[in-house]
């Protein structure tokens, strides 16, 4: 660990790369305003066939899916005792914090009377326990919680140093709390992401008779939770290899290599179970007679495939392009499979078509800059990533 | 749809939870039958002129604004959406030709009350699909999951409300009908207790073979409805949809309640996982390992 | 024809015919069922005017056509004018007053002392208030003065026409004389008003004949006019409504849609706006006797912001919207996305692949393993 002790980036917090980042964000922030002030009809493509689109299928269900890094990357530390791959995990967290902080902002922006969300988590009474979606509802904000929790010795660690006594003094004494407590947190931070990454596959489940039956399954929930999983790990390769190259820190393509034969498992497992359940319930036809439908499905399956077979052997992963292209591609498996599942395959009946509209793609980019602007930010100031060289960081 | 028991025994079997699975068959052999007090509509396709008194007359009972969007000129919604909670509709296809009501269905177990997340729309009174403004946060899934496609969305309000029909039961408590039952100059479509309704749509069936599709929407499509339908036309091209007779949430309410029966599952994978923890904490894991 | 200075008020007729009260008695049932009241009613008025307890009419004219009386007279219904006028007793009318000067102006003032609090005050035409009022003067005094002088002591107060109702042609830009209604100046009076250009004369009947019969005056909505006339739309009883339902609009004057009487709306009718029964009675009882019956769109002048506000050939806003005479199909097609947000949505991906690609490629590039420990 002395090796890669996490320390902060440094430089400076406004490059032009964050100036972008900033005014996509605030391009965002006032269609969004506008968005308020109108409804969701005129700032959005949204309409009664298809209640639910981009910030829907985007910015929470591949967006938290996208964000599974922190849970796919603790499960493989802390349960499956695999140490070395430690410093991947902070930055892993911090993507999935700002992830699921984002699915936040969009559940908040997309839903009709977000002044009622408070009423989610407080009237118990009234909790309708069939409902998936009030179980997402509840987990994602627990999680978001916990996310941040689970990162606060990288900000404690920071603050401990501070100049200013009050603030060092409370670091220091919550320091020592989060150093028994945070096991505990952390195993909470492995059981949210199982029950609501799976429960997102429940929630599209209740379409049933709308969705279409290549990928209406009661298996839904378990494929859901398994994509995440290698989704997660995707984007921690991805994030690493990025940030390597914007902040020259050392890479981690050992580390990175030895985590592909997992990815690897989970991306099979998927396709098997999916291809097993379709064959057992007699919707092998399926495969063929649909056409568009059918294409879909096969272009999903080619796209968690391919890196599967990429990723199983040796010397696919020994080239980090090789690699980062897997995980893009995995990437855009989870993200098709999601968007697929929410918007493609839903059919609400002839005559209704849905496309997001111009200012729902800006949010959506708005609140993506702001993800990455806050990354930068955070990686500049607080020590979440390892490896970094001290004159690398003059060099942004 | 092929969702059998089995299915979602299977669907089950991944979470590892073997103690809801005592709890299975409990649930989807019970069948979810119309409340005692359950009131309904019976509309019949061949006694429709598509006079639309009930499309006006429920415009005034429910105090919504005429949707002249199109042109400006009529009250003329392709539709149901936020101004319309009743429209008839006509198929014409080959010489045949048939009007067809549309509005809430008023579901035995309806999927959008599975839906709802804290009880905006549920069954109340005689079995009544009510929202309550109160306990909407606007997430539209009621609108992802009605197989109707029956719940609309103030899409133009800063302050939407879900606008469905809830059978006119301000009119009810009234002692009244529901507008469009009231003004029905042919008594196309009907009020009344469920049973005495499904009474009488068998009774016509029987009575009047070859006048209509031997079939009553409603008597166990998705569980049934307390709205039924007869029709001279197959109902699917009535718009209507082929569900199976399991009722639409049933296969989500199994999944949902096995995997969380009493917290069990999720409090013992938590228990499991932070034991695991703390003995790869102690023992020092097989690489290298640290605080975070 | 000097009868309104020879005689008292109470022995006024205007045309003297003689009808027998049996007659008599079943004009008044007639007129009154027309206008919604009971036959019981009716006898009472009878009973009323035999017994000379006719009340005291005063009639003011002001900035106006005369068009209202000119209606009224011509009235086909025979019996209709002197229905009216022997059921009343019309001290003071200038257009059918015979006399003139100070004959008449004593006979005014007369019949406002003897029926002090009692005299129904009937106004047609529109009152000028710009610099005093000076653009319209009776026996030297101004519309003005004389108008609140009369209602002073009036027992109702009716404004005839469009012109005392609100204004009428007169108020129309650029409104030279500051013209306004009757409403707008007795404002603490109530003030029953029948607008139309003309008014139709039955409706002025009904208010009069229920003011006889009752003592009381109809049901008025939030502009004064009478419920039992105003409180729907044309439109909503125009007999080429179904014209309307069913999508068939005359295009232009004179064109075949115009020969077969389709509806009129889209050449300016303000019948889905105006508030009057014109649709239902027609102007002096001659069948099809009024502005769409003669093929020419309704120009609202019934309503202070459609008459002479609003050119003639302008459509109008739909007041109560009902559905048309076709029907949605059973899916029907809803909107799509628009070219741009395709076009937004496409480049955004293709520009987050196309940079994932070109990152990735940039990585082949580097050297493939002494990374580990490359420091930059």
């Amino acid at each position: 660990m002395s090796d890669h002790k996490a320390t902060p980036v440094g430089g400076r917090l406004m490059t032009p790369t964050t100036r972008v980042l900033l005014f996509v964000f605030m391009v965002g922030a006032a269609l969004t305003v506008w968005r308020f002030a109108v409804g969701l009809g005129p700032a959005t493509g949204l309409n009664d066939g298809y209640p639910w689109g981009l910030w829907i299928a985007f910015d929470v269900v591949t967006g938290t899916a996208l964000a599974c890094g922190g849970y796919a990357m603790a499960l493989l530390v802390y349960i499956f005792n695999k140490g070395r791959y430690h410093p991947l995990v902070r930055p892993a967290l911090l993507t999935s914090a700002l992830g699921y902080s984002v699915a936040a902002v969009g559940i908040i922006i997309d839903v009709g009377r977000p002044w009622y969300i408070w009423k989610i988590p407080l009237k118990v009474g009234s909790w309708n326990l069939d409902s998936a979606l009030l179980e997402v509802a509840l987990c994602v904000m627990a999680y978001v919680m916990v996310l941040w929790i689970e990162l606060s010795p990288a900000f404690l660690e920071k603050w401990r140093e501070s100049g200013h006594t009050g603030l060092a003094n409370f670091s220091r004494g919550l320091s020592k709390f989060m150093d028994k407590a945070l096991i505990w947190f952390i195993a909470l931070g492995l059981l949210l992401p199982t029950m609501h990454q799976s429960s997102l596959g429940s929630v599209i489940m209740l379409a049933g008779p709308r969705l279409h039956a290549l990928w209406h399954t009661p298996w839904l929930p378990f494929l859901y939770l398994v994509s995440c999983i290698s989704m997660g790990y995707a984007m921690v390769v991805m994030e690493s290899t990025l940030s390597s190259r914007a902040f020259g820190r050392q890479r981690e393509d050992r580390m990175l290599a030895s985590l592909s034969g997992a990815t690897s498992f989970t991306l099979f497992l998927f396709v098997v179970v999916r291809f097993v359940d379709l064959f057992l319930r007699g919707r092998g036809p399926l495969l063929i007679s649909e056409g568009y439908y059918s294409v879909m499905f096969w272009l999903e399956t080619v796209l968690f495939l391919a890196p599967a077979v990429m990723l199983a052997g040796s010397r696919g992963t020994a080239r980090i392009g090789n690699m980062f292209r897997a995980a893009m591609m995995i990437v855009l498996a989870g993200s098709l499979y999601r968007f697929d599942s929410y918007l493609v395959a839903f059919n609400p009946g002839p005559g209704w078509s849905y496309f997001p509209s111009v200012s729902e793609t800006v949010i959506t980019l708005g609140l993506v800059a702001m993800e990455i602007m806050v990354f930068i930010m955070l990686v500049r100031s607080f020590p979440i990533l390892s490896g970094t060289s001290p004159m690398a960081a003059h060099r942004k | 749809m092929d969702r059998t028991r089995r299915s979602f025994l299977k669907g089950m079997a991944f979470a590892g939870t073997t103690a809801a699975v005592g709890a299975v068959p409990a649930v989807a052999d019970e069948k979810r039958r119309a409340p005692d007090d359950a009131v309904g509509m019976l509309y019949d396709t061949t006694r429709c002129i598509g006079c639309k008194a009930c499309v006006v007359a429920c415009h005034e009972a429910n105090d919504l604004p005429p949707d002249d969007r199109g042109d400006g000129l009529y009250d003329a919604p392709q539709s149901l959406n936020d101004r319309t909670k009743n429209i008839i509709k006509l198929y014409r296809e080959e010489g045949r030709r048939s009007y067809m009501k549309q509005q809430c269905m008023h579901c035995i177990d309806p999927a959008c009350v599975g839906a709802c997340m804290i009880g905006a729309l549920r069954k109340r009174e005689y079995g009544i699909v009510t929202w309550d403004s109160g306990r909407c946060i606007g997430c539209r899934y009621c609108q992802v999951a009605c197989p109707y496609n029956v719940p609309k969305f103030e899409w133009e309000e800063a302050n939407p409300r879900i606008i469905k029909c809830e059978l006119c039961n301000h009119r009810l408590a009234e002692g009244k009908e529901p507008a469009c039952c009231e003004v029905c100059p042919r008594e196309a479509v009907i009020y009344g207790k469920y049973d005495e309704l499904l009474a009488e749509a068998k009774k016509r069936l029987a009575d009047n073979p070859g006048r209509y599709v031997d079939k009553i929407f409603g008597e166990y499509d998705g569980g049934g409805t307390q709205v039924l339908y007869l029709s001279h036309v197959p109902f699917e091209k009535l718009g209507l949809p082929e569900l199976g007779e399991e009722p639409v949430p049933e296969l989500n309410r199994t999944i949902q309640h096995g995997i969380y029966k009493g917290m069990i599952a999720p409090a013992a994978l938590y228990v499991v996982m932070g034991a695991v923890m703390l003995r790869n904490r102690r023992t020092g894991s097989g690489d290298e390992g640290g605080e975070s | 024809m000097d009868r309104i200075s020879d005689n008292p008020p109470s022995s006024l007729s205007a045309l003297e015919t003689k009808i027998g009260r049996r007659k008599f008695l079943k004009i008044i049932t007639a007129a009154a069922a027309s206008i919604g009241l009971s036959s019981s009613a009716a006898v009472k008025i009878v009973e009323a005017a035999t017994q000379g307890l006719k009340p005291s009419v005063i009639w003011l004219h002001f900035q106006e056509c005369t068009g209202c009386t000119e209606s009224l007279l011509r009235t086909s219904h025979p019996e209709l004018a002197e229905l009216i006028l022997d059921l009343i007793s019309l001290d003071y009318h200038e257009t059918l007053s015979a006399a003139a000067g100070h004959q008449v102006e004593k006979s005014l003032h007369d019949a406002m002392e003897a029926n002090k609090g009692k005299y129904v005050l009937i106004v047609e035409g529109s009152i000028p208030e710009k610099d005093g009022g000076i653009y319209c003067k009776i026996a030297g005094k101004t519309a003005l003065d004389l108008l609140n002088e009369v209602a002073a002591d009036a027992g109702a107060v009716i404004a005839l026409g469009s012109c005392a109702s609100f204004g009428g042609i007169a108020a129309s830009g650029p409104n030279p004389t500051g013209a306004t209604g009757v409403p707008m100046i007795l404002k603490d009076k109530t003030v029953v008003t029948i607008p139309g250009c003309p008014a139709n004369p039955y409706n002025l009947l009904g208010v009069v004949l229920q003011y006889v019969a009752l003592g009381t005056l109809p049901a008025l909505d939030e502009k004064g006019r009478p419920m039992f006339a105003y409180a729907r739309v044309i439109h909503e009883d125009c007999p080429r409504r179904p014209h309307f339902d069913a999508g068939r609009f005359v295009q232009q004057f004179g064109d075949e849609d115009h020969r077969l009487g389709h509806c009129l709306y889209k050449m300016g009718c303000k019948g889905p706006a105006t508030h009057a029964n014109c649709s239902i009675k027609h102007f002096c009882e001659v069948p099809g006797a009024w502005p769409i019956g003669i093929g020419h769109p309704c120009v609202g002048c019934t309503e202070k912001e459609l008459a002479f506000q609003v050119p003639i050939h302008t459509t109008v806003d739909i007041e109560r919207p009902t559905p048309p005479d076709t029907y949605p199909p059973i899916h029907a097609e809803h909107r799509g996305p628009g070219p741009v947000a395709t076009a937004v949505g496409g480049a955004v991906v293709g520009v987050a692949l196309g940079a994932a690609w070109r990152q990735s490629k940039k990585l082949d590039a580097e050297a493939p393993d002494s990374t580990e420990k490359k420091e930059e």
